[in-house]
């Protein structure tokens, strides 16, 4: 009963908080919201790291702390909610990253102003977000799919790169048509599957395992569902939107974009795509599995273009979530464990790579790599040092989050499901391993560019303050969970592996 | 038509038309013995009358009854001109409700000073409620004589209305081509009823159902006429290729007076497809989905399409309308798949459903408009820019409006009859629909998200702000369309479940 409550309390208190602070208007004074958005996201963390302690940890396999009450039986419609192993992580990181970006905001203020509606957005956000992770009916699920759009268009047309505002506005517009075309066919893909089963409960879904979908309805459902959420993770070639988008959000913005917003894609994925229609994803698992590849190189070779650190960073996010897919499509227990595990590091990690790059970026005035010049480790040494770590997390260095994910999603494709052909999965390996080391040729060229060398522009500009306390406040969480996903992966996977098998054996194969 | 009348009138039944004529007429008598500034007695006659409507339809509820009743000589059930069930009960609330709303806001327009040009106080209420009075008959209407004639009812009053302002050439434009738009097309729906009556030898629909069941009958001037006699529905809701009126209608008309076309007047032409098909057409479903099917999906994309280049918002919203009409029609596009009937009743539950939500959302965003064009008289959209700086509330009900007209939250409303309408689609195993409607869901948001941006954009800074000043009776319209609004947001079964209960009795 106290976990049902805590798992509304996570899904109120941003609820509240943003209600209250439009409600409230001028009478919150605009310096003072970002408290609010602190208290309010921190009620939801507590709540969810309560209701993670009350969860049975050695049945994660199951959903629980389920609340299930009709909403609108016209349109089948049911208010359930609850976690199991593959959401709980989830919907902490989404917890963690937020309340980061609270605390974040009380110091570090958007340019643009108006404070009090950007806590209200970014509150609102966070809202879509925890409901997307603990829903587990289709409508309800795609209701908080849809609730993040708006708020994300807001905050990044309005608080996005202040030197470029018609480039701002058309990223974010370009966002938001790309995810509605995308949330759209997934709706229609989650209606096919209704009209073949009567149901959007994503249990009973799972439990069936594709029984009563004819072959065509799975294969149908699955291009629709696959499709539409590859538009949000994004798998390439439909990642057009991302670069843009991440580059001219604002510091906030990114982080809630790359730690959160493409983790209800692969989520998707993995809870209603792969159990749902099992078959039919099947039959698409091997494009989706080239495509994953596909964007695993592309990402790396375009990081190596780039000559800004954000739009980097934005890249990078193409090649680790090329990683993500990989995992899903090899329909293993490995593969999926994989994509859970380089999901939530990517989101930690990326995450903080985010924080850093605006912090650079809000420093210099500029995030260009030949404006910056070299030498940060000279000029602000412990921001250079986190720089570095964060590289080094990303290009997968073991001991730290990054590793073990992409490590699983590649044994994934080494033996995938005996339903898909290996040698094909071989060559996606081969190719993912090619990616890999690009990835971490780019990552160690920005860390010599960047912090190496001599500091050409230290001299011409006024002295510039290292690190805060305040920022070690609101980004040591994600450096302490990099530490700790890298040396105890353990952790995650006992809670995810139960949920994976579950979800993978649905129809009692 | 022969036989004697089988039964006296039941006066109950049609309640709610009399009430509705009555106050029409009061309204018109009332304004020539008070004096001239007299709009909230006019206001308080009309706004009561409609009240007094809304609530026989609530006493009406759950009945079904019949009158002017023939009896069809073959010892067969009587057939009944006017029906009252749950379908004409709903469609009469969201008549009812709409008028509502609109009559509410057209006491600003008739209170306002000499100087903004006030609306004639007593012409506007007759004819808002004499239109309103066809558009009860029809939702009740069963055979074709009375739904022609229902329909014209509708549109008579309408034309005046739109050429209300006196020396106005938009106005006199609009009202001319809405005019003449409407004769061709109920010519050609006459047209279509003819064919049909020598094709079964009958007006009443379920005699015409009848009739036309039987397969040996079907002939290719059955067909002609089912198609003709949809045409002039279709033009009363606005679809391609008849919806051409629809932009220089509404922006030459007084704002009010295109929120009432584009709710009540449509909805009334809606209900007249639903009825029409369902009761009269159900054997040539095969013949009329299909086209449905087209004219739908060529109506949401030319709306959507249309409304992506439009500065003015009254256009803006008139495109806005045509491309709603081409969602509402899409259940019935599919009506034809299952042989069964309950195919049918899950399409008509689908447009019921959409059509409540669409009414309300619609009139929210209508009046928020009515109110800032008493100020911005050329209508920009960008003269919303920053409106939430200075009206807080109008600017959040506009925006509840466009976002639930797109299908997203926090419009939830619009998102759920979205859902209802694809997945009707999906049912109906029409998949190319369904992506249809997806796509111009993605085209859709792009101007309405525009337009909500606006809204809460910074003002420009030294451009003078202007002081709404809200009418009291403007803000208890938008208000009331919005609590609906969220209402059927948060509890979205009490719509649905109306409209599953309804459709239940048609299908």
């Amino acid at each position: 009963m106290i976990g049902q409550v805590l798992l509304h309390v996570a899904l109120a208190a941003p609820l509240v908080g943003c209600l209250g602070l439009v409600a409230a208007g001028r009478r919150v004074r605009d310096r003072r919201s970002p408290e609010v958005g602190v208290v309010a996201s921190g009620i939801a963390l507590v709540a969810l790291v309560a209701a993670a302690l009350l969860v049975d940890r050695d049945d994660t396999g199951r959903a629980q702390l389920v609340t299930d009450v009709a909403w609108a039986p016209a349109l089948d419609l049911r208010w359930h909610l609850g976690v199991d192993g593959l959401s709980l992580p989830f919907a902490l990181l989404t917890a963690v990253l937020v309340f980061c970006c609270s605390v974040y905001t009380v110091r570090v203020r958007p340019e643009a102003g108006r404070l009090r509606a950007f806590v209200a957005v970014v509150l609102l956000i966070e809202v879509g977000m925890l409901g997307t992770f603990l829903a587990l009916d289709l409508l309800l699920f795609f209701l908080f799919f849809e609730v993040v759009l708006v708020p994300m268009w807001f905050l990044i047309a309005w608080w996005g790169d202040p030197h470029d505002r018609p480039g701002r506005t058309s990223a974010a517009t370009t966002f938001i048509l790309y995810t509605l075309l995308g949330s759209a066919l997934m709706l229609v893909g989650f209606l096919v599957v209704h009209a073949q089963t009567g149901t959007f409960d994503m249990v009973e879904l799972a439990a069936r395992g594709g029984e009563g979908i004819s072959e065509g309805a799975q294969l149908l459902a699955a291009v629709a569902i696959v499709g539409g959420l590859a538009v949000k993770v994004p798998v390439w070639p439909l990642h057009t939107w991302l670069p843009d988008a991440h580059a001219k959000a604002p510091t906030v913005g990114s982080v809630l974009l790359a730690g959160v917003l493409l983790k209800m894609g692969s989520y998707g994925l993995v809870r209603i795509a792969v159990p749902a229609v099992p078959e039919g994803v099947g039959r698409i698992a091997p494009v989706l599995g080239g495509l994953a590849v596909v964007g695993i190189v592309y990402g790396a070779l375009a990081c190596l273009a780039q000559t800004d650190l954000k739009r980097l960073v934005a890249y990078s996010s193409v090649g680790h979530m090329g990683f993500v897919v990989l995992g899903i499509a090899t329909l293993t227990p490995a593969g999926l464990n994989g994509s859970v595990y380089a999901g939530i590091a990517h989101g930690v990690i990326t995450g903080l790579l985010f924080f850093l790059a605006g912090a650079i970026k809000d420093r210099h005035g500029t995030s260009e790599f030949h404006q910056l010049g070299g030498g940060m480790y000279a000029r602000l040494p412990r921001l250079g040092a986190l720089l570095t770590f964060g590289a080094v997390a990303s290009l997968g260095l073991p001991g730290l989050a990054g590793f073990w994910g992409e490590l699983l999603s590649l044994i994934g494709a080494f033996r995938p499901s005996s339903l898909l052909d290996r040698p094909y999965f071989l060559v996606l390996l081969v190719i993912a391993l090619v990616g890999l080391v690009l990835t971490a040729w780019y990552l160690l060229v920005v860390v010599r560019r960047v912090c190496q060398g001599d500091d050409v522009i230290g001299g011409r500009l006024p002295v510039l303050g290292d690190v805060t306390r305040h920022e070690v406040v609101s980004w040591g969480p994600l450096v302490a969970l990099t530490l700790v996903l890298g040396v105890w992966p353990g952790l995650l996977l006992t809670l995810v592996d139960p949920a994976v098998a579950t979800l993978l054996s649905g129809g009692g194969s | 038509m022969t036989g004697a009348m089988a039964q006296g009138v039941d006066w109950a039944a049609v309640a709610p038309p009399m009430l509705a004529a009555a106050t029409a007429l009061a309204v018109l008598v009332a304004d020539l013995w008070l004096p001239r500034r007299a709009a909230g007695v006019l206001t308080a006659i009309s706004v009561g009358g409609t009240l007094a409507a809304l609530v026989a339809v609530g006493l009406l509820w759950g009945d079904s009854r019949a009158t002017f009743c023939v009896d069809s000589g073959t010892g067969a059930l009587a057939s009944c001109s006017y029906v009252v069930n749950p379908v004409t009960l709903v469609f009469q609330a969201i008549v009812l409700v709409g008028t509502l709303v609109v009559l509410l806001l057209v006491h600003t327009e008739i209170a306002a000073p000499a100087d903004r040009r006030p609306l004639p106080g007593g012409e506007t209420g007759f004819l808002v409620l004499s239109s309103a009075t066809g558009a009860l008959v029809l939702a009740a209407g069963r055979d074709l004589a009375t739904i022609v004639v229902a329909l014209e009812v509708v549109s008579l009053p309408a034309f005046a209305l739109v050429g209300l302002r006196r020396r106005d050439p938009r106005g006199a434009e609009g009202a001319l081509t809405f005019f003449l738009v409407s004769v061709v097309s109920i010519a050609v729906m006459l047209y279509g009823v003819s064919l049909v009556y020598g094709a079964t030898g009958s007006l009443h629909l379920d005699q015409i159902a009848a009739a036309l069941a039987d397969p040996a009958g079907r002939t290719s001037l059955a067909t002609a006429g089912v198609l003709l006699t949809l045409v002039g529905l279709a033009f009363k809701v606005g679809a391609v290729p008849f919806h051409f009126w629809v932009p220089d209608t509404y922006a030459g008309a007084p704002v009010v007076v295109a929120a009432y076309l584009s709710v009540v007047s449509k909805a009334a032409g809606l209900v007249g497809i639903v009825v029409v098909v369902s009761q009269g057409f159900p054997a040539y479903a095969d013949v009329w989905a299909p086209a449905i099917a087209v004219i739908a999906v060529a109506t949401m994309t030319l709306g959507n399409v249309a409304a992506l280049r439009q500065h003015r918002a009254v256009r803006l919203l008139a495109w806005s309308s045509v491309a709603q009409s081409g969602y509402m029609l899409v259940p019935l596009g599919v009506a034809t798949s299952g042989v069964t009937g309950s195919r049918l009743g899950e399409a008509l539950s689908a447009v019921i459903a959409y059509v409540c939500v669409y009414a309300v959302v619609n009139l929210a965003a209508f009046g928020v408009v009515a109110i800032v064009s008493r100020h911005r008289p050329a209508g920009l959209i960008e003269d919303y820019r920053g409106l939430a700086y200075t009206e807080p509330a109008s600017a959040l009900a506009l925006g509840f409006g466009l976002l639930a007209l797109a299908g997203l939250p926090p419009g939830v409303a619009g998102l759920w009859a979205k859902v209802v309408v694809i997945d009707s689609a999906v049912s109906g195993e029409a998949g190319w629909l369904a992506v249809a409607v997806a796509v111009n869901t993605v085209i859709g948001l792009a101007y309405y998200l525009r337009w909500t941006a606006l809204l809460f954009a910074r003002p420009v800074a030294g451009r003078e702000a202007v002081s709404y000043d809200v009418p009291a009776a403007s803000g208890i319209a938008v208000g009331l369309a919005l609590a609906v609004g969220v209402a059927f947001s948060v509890l979205p079964q009490v719509v649905l479940g109306l409209a599953d209960v309804s459709a239940g009795l048609l299908g």
